[in-house]
Protein backbone atom coordinates (compact mmCIF):
# COMPACT_ATOMS: atom_id res chain seq x y z
CA UNK A 1 0.00 0.00 0.00
CA UNK A 2 1.12 3.22 -0.95
CA UNK A 3 4.82 2.16 -0.65
CA UNK A 4 5.38 2.43 -4.49
CA UNK A 5 8.72 4.77 -5.07
CA UNK A 6 8.92 5.86 -1.46
CA UNK A 7 11.59 7.14 -0.33
CA UNK A 8 12.39 5.02 3.10
CA UNK A 9 10.20 2.91 5.21
CA UNK A 10 10.36 3.85 8.73
CA UNK A 11 10.98 1.20 11.33
CA UNK A 12 7.11 0.48 12.26
CA UNK A 13 7.35 -2.23 15.01
CA UNK A 14 10.63 -2.16 17.36
CA UNK A 15 12.73 -5.52 18.12
CA UNK A 16 10.03 -5.79 21.39
CA UNK A 17 7.00 -5.41 19.85
CA UNK A 18 6.52 -1.92 20.12
CA UNK A 19 5.09 0.18 17.87
CA UNK A 20 6.23 3.04 15.83
CA UNK A 21 5.06 5.72 18.82
CA UNK A 22 5.43 2.89 21.90
CA UNK A 23 1.97 1.82 21.75
CA UNK A 24 1.63 -2.43 22.34
CA UNK A 25 -0.39 -4.00 18.86
CA UNK A 26 -3.48 -4.21 20.58
CA UNK A 27 -3.31 -0.38 22.14
CA UNK A 28 -5.76 3.05 21.22
CA UNK A 29 -4.08 6.17 20.81
CA UNK A 30 -5.31 8.40 23.30
CA UNK A 31 -8.66 9.97 22.88
CA UNK A 32 -10.52 13.19 23.48
CA UNK A 33 -14.47 13.51 22.92
CA UNK A 34 -16.38 16.83 23.53
CA UNK A 35 -19.78 16.27 23.18
CA UNK A 36 -22.13 19.84 22.13
CA UNK A 37 -18.78 21.55 20.83
CA UNK A 38 -20.32 24.25 18.49
CA UNK A 39 -23.62 26.45 18.81
CA UNK A 40 -25.25 26.75 16.05
CA UNK A 41 -25.75 23.21 15.51
CA UNK A 42 -28.88 20.55 16.73
CA UNK A 43 -26.17 18.06 18.11
CA UNK A 44 -22.55 18.17 17.65
CA UNK A 45 -19.04 16.77 18.85
CA UNK A 46 -15.08 17.34 18.81
CA UNK A 47 -12.97 14.70 18.62
CA UNK A 48 -9.20 14.49 19.11
CA UNK A 49 -7.94 10.90 18.24
CA UNK A 50 -4.33 10.47 18.34
CA UNK A 51 -2.99 13.73 15.93
CA UNK A 52 -6.59 14.05 14.46
CA UNK A 53 -8.67 16.54 15.44
CA UNK A 54 -12.27 16.32 13.76
CA UNK A 55 -15.50 18.05 14.27
CA UNK A 56 -18.74 17.02 13.07
CA UNK A 57 -22.11 18.94 13.35
CA UNK A 58 -25.90 17.21 12.88
CA UNK A 59 -28.76 19.06 11.51
CA UNK A 60 -31.95 17.74 11.61
CA UNK A 61 -34.74 16.37 11.28
CA UNK A 62 -35.14 19.18 9.00
CA UNK A 63 -36.86 19.88 5.28
CA UNK A 64 -34.87 17.74 2.58
CA UNK A 65 -32.99 20.16 0.27
CA UNK A 66 -33.22 18.87 -2.65
CA UNK A 67 -36.86 18.54 -2.22
CA UNK A 68 -36.81 15.59 -4.65
CA UNK A 69 -34.83 13.76 -2.46
CA UNK A 70 -37.47 13.37 0.15
CA UNK A 71 -38.96 9.97 1.08
CA UNK A 72 -42.47 9.81 2.21
CA UNK A 73 -41.76 6.80 4.12
CA UNK A 74 -38.48 7.50 6.21
CA UNK A 75 -36.14 10.75 6.93
CA UNK A 76 -32.95 10.17 4.14
CA UNK A 77 -29.52 10.87 6.52
CA UNK A 78 -27.14 13.09 3.93
CA UNK A 79 -24.13 13.20 5.33
CA UNK A 80 -20.60 15.36 4.31
CA UNK A 81 -16.93 13.98 5.23
CA UNK A 82 -14.60 17.30 4.17
CA UNK A 83 -11.16 17.80 4.72
CA UNK A 84 -9.55 21.04 5.54
CA UNK A 85 -7.03 22.50 2.74
CA UNK A 86 -4.41 22.36 5.67
CA UNK A 87 -4.97 19.25 7.52
CA UNK A 88 -2.68 17.20 5.78
CA UNK A 89 1.15 17.92 5.39
CA UNK A 90 0.60 18.80 1.85
CA UNK A 91 -2.07 20.92 1.18
CA UNK A 92 -5.22 19.36 -0.10
CA UNK A 93 -7.12 21.28 -3.05
CA UNK A 94 -10.58 22.11 -1.05
CA UNK A 95 -13.81 20.92 -2.40
CA UNK A 96 -15.56 17.45 -2.54
CA UNK A 97 -12.69 15.15 -4.11
CA UNK A 98 -13.85 11.28 -5.14
CA UNK A 99 -12.42 9.90 -1.93
CA UNK A 100 -14.50 12.25 0.33
CA UNK A 101 -17.58 11.49 -1.63
CA UNK A 102 -17.14 7.59 -1.12
CA UNK A 103 -16.67 8.07 2.78
CA UNK A 104 -19.70 10.51 2.83
CA UNK A 105 -21.59 7.63 1.13
CA UNK A 106 -20.22 5.04 3.22
CA UNK A 107 -20.91 7.20 6.36
CA UNK A 108 -24.69 8.14 5.48
CA UNK A 109 -25.40 4.45 5.03
CA UNK A 110 -23.90 3.23 8.07
CA UNK A 111 -25.80 6.03 10.27
CA UNK A 112 -28.91 5.41 8.55
CA UNK A 113 -28.61 1.55 9.46
CA UNK A 114 -28.92 2.44 13.05
CA UNK A 115 -31.22 5.84 13.13
CA UNK A 116 -34.80 5.17 13.62
CA UNK A 117 -35.31 6.89 10.33
CA UNK A 118 -39.04 6.08 9.74
CA UNK A 119 -39.84 8.30 12.78
CA UNK A 120 -39.08 11.31 10.69
CA UNK A 121 -40.82 11.20 7.07
CA UNK A 122 -40.10 13.38 4.66
CA UNK A 123 -37.10 15.33 6.17
CA UNK A 124 -33.57 14.70 6.25
CA UNK A 125 -30.85 14.08 8.90
CA UNK A 126 -27.70 16.08 7.88
CA UNK A 127 -24.32 15.27 9.04
CA UNK A 128 -21.02 17.11 8.38
CA UNK A 129 -17.99 16.19 9.23
CA UNK A 130 -14.68 18.53 8.90
CA UNK A 131 -11.69 16.80 9.33
CA UNK A 132 -9.41 20.30 10.72
CA UNK A 133 -6.29 17.86 11.38
CA UNK A 134 -5.59 14.32 9.57
CA UNK A 135 -3.30 11.58 10.96
CA UNK A 136 -4.59 8.51 9.67
CA UNK A 137 -8.23 7.06 11.02
CA UNK A 138 -9.96 10.20 9.98
CA UNK A 139 -13.39 8.36 8.90
CA UNK A 140 -13.21 6.50 12.11
CA UNK A 141 -12.96 9.47 14.34
CA UNK A 142 -15.51 11.23 11.95
CA UNK A 143 -17.98 8.18 12.78
CA UNK A 144 -17.27 8.74 16.10
CA UNK A 145 -17.79 12.52 16.25
CA UNK A 146 -21.25 12.18 14.17
CA UNK A 147 -22.29 9.45 16.27
CA UNK A 148 -22.25 11.61 19.62
CA UNK A 149 -23.62 14.58 17.69
CA UNK A 150 -26.42 12.85 16.51
CA UNK A 151 -26.94 11.66 20.35
CA UNK A 152 -26.26 15.78 21.57
CA UNK A 153 -29.35 16.32 18.66
CA UNK A 154 -31.45 13.90 20.65
CA UNK A 155 -31.83 12.34 17.47
CA UNK A 156 -33.34 7.95 18.34
CA UNK A 157 -30.93 5.27 17.15
CA UNK A 158 -30.26 2.09 18.15
CA UNK A 159 -27.07 2.57 19.42
CA UNK A 160 -23.85 4.61 19.47
CA UNK A 161 -21.77 4.07 16.63
CA UNK A 162 -17.98 3.39 17.97
CA UNK A 163 -15.03 2.91 14.64
CA UNK A 164 -11.65 1.84 14.21
CA UNK A 165 -9.06 0.86 12.02
CA UNK A 166 -6.95 -2.12 12.00
CA UNK A 167 -4.17 -3.13 10.15
CA UNK A 168 -1.51 -5.12 9.26
CA UNK A 169 1.98 -3.57 10.25
CA UNK A 170 5.33 -5.37 9.80
CA UNK A 171 3.11 -8.57 9.71
CA UNK A 172 1.32 -8.47 12.77
CA UNK A 173 -2.15 -7.03 13.37
CA UNK A 174 -2.58 -3.94 15.05
CA UNK A 175 -4.66 -1.65 16.18
CA UNK A 176 -5.70 1.86 15.34
CA UNK A 177 -2.77 2.78 12.77
CA UNK A 178 -1.20 6.35 12.74
CA UNK A 179 -0.23 7.83 9.43
CA UNK A 180 3.30 6.18 8.95
CA UNK A 181 1.63 2.66 9.89
CA UNK A 182 -0.92 3.62 7.42
CA UNK A 183 1.53 4.82 4.57
CA UNK A 184 3.85 1.76 5.09
CA UNK A 185 1.23 -0.78 6.65
CA UNK A 186 0.12 -3.76 4.56
CA UNK A 187 -3.32 -3.17 5.14
CA UNK A 188 -5.84 -1.06 6.46
CA UNK A 189 -9.88 -1.84 7.89
CA UNK A 190 -11.56 0.98 8.71
CA UNK A 191 -15.15 -0.33 10.51
CA UNK A 192 -18.05 0.70 12.49
CA UNK A 193 -20.01 -1.19 15.24
CA UNK A 194 -23.08 -1.23 16.36
CA UNK A 195 -22.25 -2.47 20.12
CA UNK A 196 -26.06 -3.92 20.80
CA UNK A 197 -25.94 -6.07 18.27
CA UNK A 198 -22.43 -6.96 17.79
CA UNK A 199 -22.64 -6.31 14.19
CA UNK A 200 -20.91 -3.85 11.24
CA UNK A 201 -22.47 -1.30 9.42
CA UNK A 202 -19.66 0.12 8.32
CA UNK A 203 -16.63 -2.17 7.01
CA UNK A 204 -14.04 -0.79 4.75
CA UNK A 205 -10.51 -2.83 3.64
CA UNK A 206 -7.51 -2.87 1.09
CA UNK A 207 -4.09 -4.27 1.37
CA UNK A 208 -3.43 -8.00 1.80
CA UNK A 209 -4.33 -10.13 4.53
CA UNK A 210 -4.82 -13.72 4.94
CA UNK A 211 -8.54 -15.68 5.97
CA UNK A 212 -6.32 -15.98 9.00
CA UNK A 213 -5.92 -11.98 9.46
CA UNK A 214 -8.93 -10.65 8.42
CA UNK A 215 -10.09 -12.78 11.50
CA UNK A 216 -8.51 -11.58 13.82
CA UNK A 217 -8.40 -7.97 12.69
CA UNK A 218 -12.22 -7.74 12.90
CA UNK A 219 -12.19 -9.55 16.81
CA UNK A 220 -9.49 -6.97 17.27
CA UNK A 221 -11.46 -3.87 15.99
CA UNK A 222 -14.66 -5.20 17.70
CA UNK A 223 -12.98 -5.27 20.91
CA UNK A 224 -11.20 -1.71 20.37
CA UNK A 225 -14.80 -0.35 19.41
CA UNK A 226 -16.12 -1.12 22.84
CA UNK A 227 -13.47 0.80 24.27
CA UNK A 228 -14.26 3.29 22.74
CA UNK A 229 -18.04 2.84 22.97
CA UNK A 230 -17.17 3.51 26.83
CA UNK A 231 -15.92 6.96 25.99
CA UNK A 232 -18.30 8.02 23.61
CA UNK A 233 -20.81 7.59 26.44
CA UNK A 234 -18.69 9.30 29.36
CA UNK A 235 -18.73 12.40 26.76
CA UNK A 236 -22.30 12.59 26.46
CA UNK A 237 -22.55 11.80 30.29
CA UNK A 238 -20.21 15.04 30.73
CA UNK A 239 -22.03 16.89 28.52
CA UNK A 240 -25.63 16.01 30.06
CA UNK A 241 -24.81 15.55 33.67
CA UNK A 242 -25.59 18.42 36.78
CA UNK A 243 -22.87 20.94 36.83
CA UNK A 244 -21.23 19.17 33.55
CA UNK A 245 -19.53 21.51 31.00
CA UNK A 246 -21.77 24.56 30.34
CA UNK A 247 -23.94 24.66 27.02
CA UNK A 248 -21.90 24.77 23.66
CA UNK A 249 -18.22 24.14 25.40
CA UNK A 250 -15.96 24.97 23.35
CA UNK A 251 -13.71 22.15 22.26
CA UNK B 1 -46.09 6.44 -4.82
CA UNK B 2 -47.29 3.53 -7.17
CA UNK B 3 -43.44 2.75 -7.66
CA UNK B 4 -42.96 2.65 -3.79
CA UNK B 5 -45.84 0.93 -3.57
CA UNK B 6 -44.84 -2.01 -5.95
CA UNK B 7 -41.27 -1.93 -4.70
CA UNK B 8 -42.82 -2.44 -1.23
CA UNK B 9 -44.32 -5.28 -2.04
CA UNK B 10 -41.78 -6.97 -4.28
CA UNK B 11 -38.90 -6.24 -1.45
CA UNK B 12 -41.36 -8.08 1.09
CA UNK B 13 -41.74 -11.10 -1.26
CA UNK B 14 -38.04 -11.27 -1.84
CA UNK B 15 -37.08 -11.19 1.96
CA UNK B 16 -40.11 -14.20 2.32
CA UNK B 17 -38.67 -16.19 -0.67
CA UNK B 18 -35.40 -15.86 1.35
CA UNK B 19 -36.34 -16.75 4.59
CA UNK B 20 -36.89 -20.76 3.16
CA UNK B 21 -33.78 -20.65 1.05
CA UNK B 22 -35.24 -18.75 -2.05
CA UNK B 23 -34.91 -16.52 -4.75
CA UNK B 24 -37.01 -14.65 -7.14
CA UNK B 25 -35.22 -16.30 -10.37
CA UNK B 26 -35.02 -19.74 -8.88
CA UNK B 27 -31.05 -19.59 -7.75
CA UNK B 28 -29.67 -21.12 -4.92
CA UNK B 29 -28.66 -18.83 -2.66
CA UNK B 30 -24.75 -19.14 -3.43
CA UNK B 31 -25.09 -19.34 -6.88
CA UNK B 32 -24.20 -16.46 -9.58
CA UNK B 33 -26.11 -15.71 -12.75
CA UNK B 34 -24.75 -17.19 -16.25
CA UNK B 35 -21.21 -15.25 -15.93
CA UNK B 36 -19.43 -14.83 -19.37
CA UNK B 37 -16.79 -12.66 -20.98
CA UNK B 38 -15.42 -12.04 -24.24
CA UNK B 39 -11.94 -10.20 -24.14
CA UNK B 40 -10.83 -8.01 -27.52
CA UNK B 41 -14.57 -6.27 -27.68
CA UNK B 42 -13.46 -3.02 -28.37
CA UNK B 43 -10.50 -2.88 -31.21
CA UNK B 44 -10.13 0.62 -30.55
CA UNK B 45 -8.67 -0.08 -26.87
CA UNK B 46 -5.27 -1.25 -26.05
CA UNK B 47 -7.54 -4.02 -23.97
CA UNK B 48 -10.88 -4.79 -23.53
CA UNK B 49 -13.61 -7.20 -22.24
CA UNK B 50 -17.35 -7.47 -22.50
CA UNK B 51 -18.38 -9.41 -18.87
CA UNK B 52 -22.42 -10.47 -18.37
CA UNK B 53 -23.64 -11.78 -15.37
CA UNK B 54 -26.90 -12.76 -16.40
CA UNK B 55 -28.98 -9.34 -18.08
CA UNK B 56 -26.25 -7.30 -16.34
CA UNK B 57 -23.03 -6.11 -18.73
CA UNK B 58 -20.15 -4.32 -18.67
CA UNK B 59 -17.97 -3.15 -20.83
CA UNK B 60 -14.04 -2.38 -19.62
CA UNK B 61 -11.46 -0.36 -21.87
CA UNK B 62 -7.85 -0.48 -21.10
CA UNK B 63 -5.96 2.37 -23.35
CA UNK B 64 -2.44 2.95 -22.95
CA UNK B 65 -0.36 6.77 -23.10
CA UNK B 66 2.87 8.05 -22.25
CA UNK B 67 2.57 10.60 -19.65
CA UNK B 68 4.77 11.85 -16.85
CA UNK B 69 5.47 10.44 -13.45
CA UNK B 70 4.08 12.17 -9.96
CA UNK B 71 6.83 14.35 -8.44
CA UNK B 72 6.25 11.99 -5.54
CA UNK B 73 6.68 8.88 -7.52
CA UNK B 74 9.48 9.53 -9.96
CA UNK B 75 10.17 5.78 -11.12
CA UNK B 76 6.08 4.37 -11.00
CA UNK B 77 3.90 4.51 -13.58
CA UNK B 78 0.30 5.76 -12.92
CA UNK B 79 -3.22 3.40 -12.88
CA UNK B 80 -6.55 4.98 -13.19
CA UNK B 81 -9.85 3.19 -13.03
CA UNK B 82 -13.00 4.83 -13.69
CA UNK B 83 -16.71 3.64 -13.75
CA UNK B 84 -19.27 5.23 -15.86
CA UNK B 85 -22.80 4.73 -14.97
CA UNK B 86 -24.21 5.97 -18.09
CA UNK B 87 -28.20 6.90 -18.60
CA UNK B 88 -28.72 4.05 -21.20
CA UNK B 89 -28.26 0.96 -18.47
CA UNK B 90 -31.03 2.05 -16.19
CA UNK B 91 -34.42 4.19 -15.74
CA UNK B 92 -33.00 5.81 -12.31
CA UNK B 93 -29.61 6.52 -13.74
CA UNK B 94 -29.49 10.11 -14.93
CA UNK B 95 -27.26 12.47 -16.90
CA UNK B 96 -24.79 14.68 -15.16
CA UNK B 97 -21.58 14.80 -12.37
CA UNK B 98 -21.43 11.25 -11.49
CA UNK B 99 -23.74 9.74 -8.61
CA UNK B 100 -21.87 8.78 -5.53
CA UNK B 101 -22.72 5.24 -6.28
CA UNK B 102 -20.66 5.26 -9.36
CA UNK B 103 -17.70 6.75 -7.51
CA UNK B 104 -18.45 4.00 -4.87
CA UNK B 105 -18.42 1.15 -7.80
CA UNK B 106 -15.16 3.48 -9.55
CA UNK B 107 -13.31 3.01 -6.04
CA UNK B 108 -14.00 -0.22 -5.49
CA UNK B 109 -12.93 -2.03 -8.65
CA UNK B 110 -10.14 0.45 -8.63
CA UNK B 111 -9.07 -0.70 -5.24
CA UNK B 112 -9.11 -3.76 -5.85
CA UNK B 113 -6.70 -3.93 -8.63
CA UNK B 114 -4.53 -0.99 -6.71
CA UNK B 115 -4.65 -3.36 -3.41
CA UNK B 116 -3.69 -6.71 -5.13
CA UNK B 117 -0.69 -4.73 -7.58
CA UNK B 118 -2.00 -6.20 -10.30
CA UNK B 119 -0.03 -4.08 -12.24
CA UNK B 120 3.87 -3.60 -11.23
CA UNK B 121 3.80 0.22 -11.49
CA UNK B 122 7.85 0.15 -11.53
CA UNK B 123 7.86 -1.51 -14.92
CA UNK B 124 5.63 1.00 -16.29
CA UNK B 125 7.98 3.64 -16.06
CA UNK B 126 9.94 4.56 -19.07
CA UNK B 127 12.46 7.20 -17.74
CA UNK B 128 12.26 7.41 -13.85
CA UNK B 129 11.18 11.50 -13.33
CA UNK B 130 10.08 12.16 -17.20
CA UNK B 131 8.51 9.36 -19.05
CA UNK B 132 5.79 6.88 -17.94
CA UNK B 133 3.12 4.71 -18.94
CA UNK B 134 -0.26 5.94 -17.90
CA UNK B 135 -2.87 2.94 -17.84
CA UNK B 136 -6.36 3.89 -18.26
CA UNK B 137 -9.28 1.65 -17.44
CA UNK B 138 -12.46 2.00 -17.76
CA UNK B 139 -15.43 0.80 -16.88
CA UNK B 140 -18.71 1.50 -19.34
CA UNK B 141 -21.95 0.31 -17.32
CA UNK B 142 -24.34 -0.31 -20.41
CA UNK B 143 -26.58 -2.62 -18.67
CA UNK B 144 -27.44 -2.50 -14.51
CA UNK B 145 -29.03 -5.46 -13.78
CA UNK B 146 -27.55 -6.02 -10.20
CA UNK B 147 -23.98 -6.98 -9.23
CA UNK B 148 -21.92 -3.70 -10.80
CA UNK B 149 -18.72 -4.68 -8.79
CA UNK B 150 -18.46 -7.87 -10.37
CA UNK B 151 -19.05 -7.15 -13.02
CA UNK B 152 -16.94 -4.24 -13.69
CA UNK B 153 -13.63 -6.00 -11.95
CA UNK B 154 -14.64 -9.09 -14.30
CA UNK B 155 -13.87 -6.72 -17.32
CA UNK B 156 -11.52 -4.63 -15.41
CA UNK B 157 -9.07 -7.96 -15.08
CA UNK B 158 -9.96 -9.07 -18.49
CA UNK B 159 -9.37 -6.42 -19.87
CA UNK B 160 -5.65 -6.04 -18.80
CA UNK B 161 -4.66 -9.49 -18.84
CA UNK B 162 -5.56 -9.01 -23.04
CA UNK B 163 -4.03 -5.64 -23.07
CA UNK B 164 -0.91 -5.04 -25.27
CA UNK B 165 1.57 -1.83 -24.40
CA UNK B 166 1.63 -0.02 -27.52
CA UNK B 167 5.52 0.71 -27.72
CA UNK B 168 5.92 0.29 -31.09
CA UNK B 169 3.18 2.91 -31.80
CA UNK B 170 4.58 5.20 -28.92
CA UNK B 171 8.07 4.94 -30.62
CA UNK B 172 9.74 3.53 -27.37
CA UNK B 173 10.34 0.22 -28.60
CA UNK B 174 10.88 -2.20 -31.77
CA UNK B 175 7.65 -3.75 -30.75
CA UNK B 176 4.34 -3.93 -29.24
CA UNK B 177 4.67 -6.34 -26.34
CA UNK B 178 2.26 -8.01 -23.46
CA UNK B 179 0.66 -5.63 -20.48
CA UNK B 180 2.27 -7.95 -17.60
CA UNK B 181 -0.27 -8.51 -15.06
CA UNK B 182 1.18 -9.74 -11.74
CA UNK B 183 -1.83 -10.54 -10.43
CA UNK B 184 -5.52 -11.43 -10.40
CA UNK B 185 -7.35 -9.54 -8.42
CA UNK B 186 -11.47 -10.47 -8.78
CA UNK B 187 -14.44 -9.06 -6.91
CA UNK B 188 -17.36 -11.03 -5.18
CA UNK B 189 -20.02 -9.07 -3.71
CA UNK B 190 -23.09 -10.81 -1.30
CA UNK B 191 -26.28 -9.06 0.16
CA UNK B 192 -28.09 -9.59 3.15
CA UNK B 193 -31.89 -10.62 2.77
CA UNK B 194 -33.02 -11.48 6.75
CA UNK B 195 -31.09 -14.17 7.77
CA UNK B 196 -29.44 -15.14 4.24
CA UNK B 197 -26.80 -13.96 2.70
CA UNK B 198 -26.67 -14.28 -1.13
CA UNK B 199 -24.19 -13.95 -3.74
CA UNK B 200 -24.49 -11.70 -7.06
CA UNK B 201 -27.14 -10.33 -6.15
CA UNK B 202 -30.19 -8.52 -8.81
CA UNK B 203 -30.88 -5.56 -9.40
CA UNK B 204 -34.33 -6.16 -7.44
CA UNK B 205 -32.12 -8.33 -4.49
CA UNK B 206 -29.64 -4.88 -4.54
CA UNK B 207 -33.25 -3.08 -3.71
CA UNK B 208 -34.70 -5.03 -1.02
CA UNK B 209 -31.46 -5.87 0.53
CA UNK B 210 -30.26 -4.99 4.44
CA UNK B 211 -26.54 -4.44 3.43
CA UNK B 212 -23.99 -5.60 1.01
CA UNK B 213 -20.33 -6.73 1.11
CA UNK B 214 -17.70 -7.26 -1.55
CA UNK B 215 -14.92 -9.10 -0.52
CA UNK B 216 -11.85 -9.20 -3.52
CA UNK B 217 -9.61 -11.91 -3.65
CA UNK B 218 -6.41 -12.55 -5.22
CA UNK B 219 -4.75 -16.02 -6.76
CA UNK B 220 -2.65 -16.53 -3.52
CA UNK B 221 -5.49 -16.69 -1.58
CA UNK B 222 -4.85 -13.03 -0.04
CA UNK B 223 -8.00 -10.70 1.05
CA UNK B 224 -6.97 -7.74 -1.26
CA UNK B 225 -10.02 -4.97 -0.42
CA UNK B 226 -13.58 -4.75 1.15
CA UNK B 227 -16.70 -2.33 1.00
CA UNK B 228 -20.03 -2.70 2.91
CA UNK B 229 -22.53 -0.33 1.39
CA UNK B 230 -25.72 -0.11 1.27
CA UNK B 231 -28.25 0.34 4.42
CA UNK B 232 -27.53 -2.86 6.73
CA UNK B 233 -25.33 -4.76 9.04
CA UNK B 234 -23.00 -7.54 9.17
CA UNK B 235 -21.36 -9.31 11.95
CA UNK B 236 -17.53 -10.15 12.37
CA UNK B 237 -18.66 -14.05 11.95
CA UNK B 238 -20.98 -13.24 8.43
CA UNK B 239 -17.61 -11.82 7.55
CA UNK B 240 -15.37 -14.44 7.94
CA UNK B 241 -17.67 -17.39 6.61
CA UNK B 242 -18.37 -15.05 3.06
CA UNK B 243 -14.41 -14.71 3.24
CA UNK B 244 -14.51 -18.46 2.56
CA UNK B 245 -17.65 -17.96 -0.11
CA UNK B 246 -15.43 -15.38 -2.29
CA UNK B 247 -12.34 -17.32 -2.37
CA UNK B 248 -14.45 -19.80 -3.80
CA UNK B 249 -16.31 -17.64 -6.44
CA UNK B 250 -13.25 -16.04 -6.89
CA UNK B 251 -11.33 -18.73 -8.04
CA UNK B 252 -13.88 -19.79 -10.94
CA UNK B 253 -14.08 -15.88 -11.77
CA UNK B 254 -10.18 -15.72 -12.60
CA UNK B 255 -10.36 -18.80 -14.75
CA UNK B 256 -13.25 -16.96 -16.87
CA UNK B 257 -10.81 -14.17 -17.23
CA UNK B 258 -7.91 -15.74 -17.68
CA UNK B 259 -8.82 -18.52 -20.02
CA UNK B 260 -11.55 -16.15 -22.19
Amino acid sequence: MGSVGAKEVPVLLSPDGKRIDGRQLDELRSMRIVAGALHQADGSAFVEWGANKVMAAVYGPREVHPRHLQQNNKAIVQCKYNMAAFSVDERKRPGLDRRSQEISKVIAEAFESVIFVEEFPRTSIDIYIEVLQANAGTRCAGVVAASVALADAGIPMVDLLPAVAVGKVAGQIALDLKKEEDNFGEADLPMALVPQSGRLVLLQMEGHMTAEELSKSLDLGVVGCRAIYEKMKQALRDRYQLGGPAEGASA
Amino acid sequence: MTNEVTAEILATHILDLAREGRRLDGRAIDEYRKVTVEPGFVASADGSALARIGPTAVVAGVKLELGKPFPDTPNAGVLTTNAELVPLSNPTFEPGPPHPRAIEVSRVIDRAIRAAEAIDLTKLCVTPGEKTWVCYVDVHVIDHSGNLIDAGSLAALTALLHATLPAKRFGVAESDSRLDVRHKPVETTFVRLGDAIVVDPSFDEELACQGRLTIATDEASNIVAMQKGLIGAFSPEDVKSLAERAFHHGDRMRKLAEGA
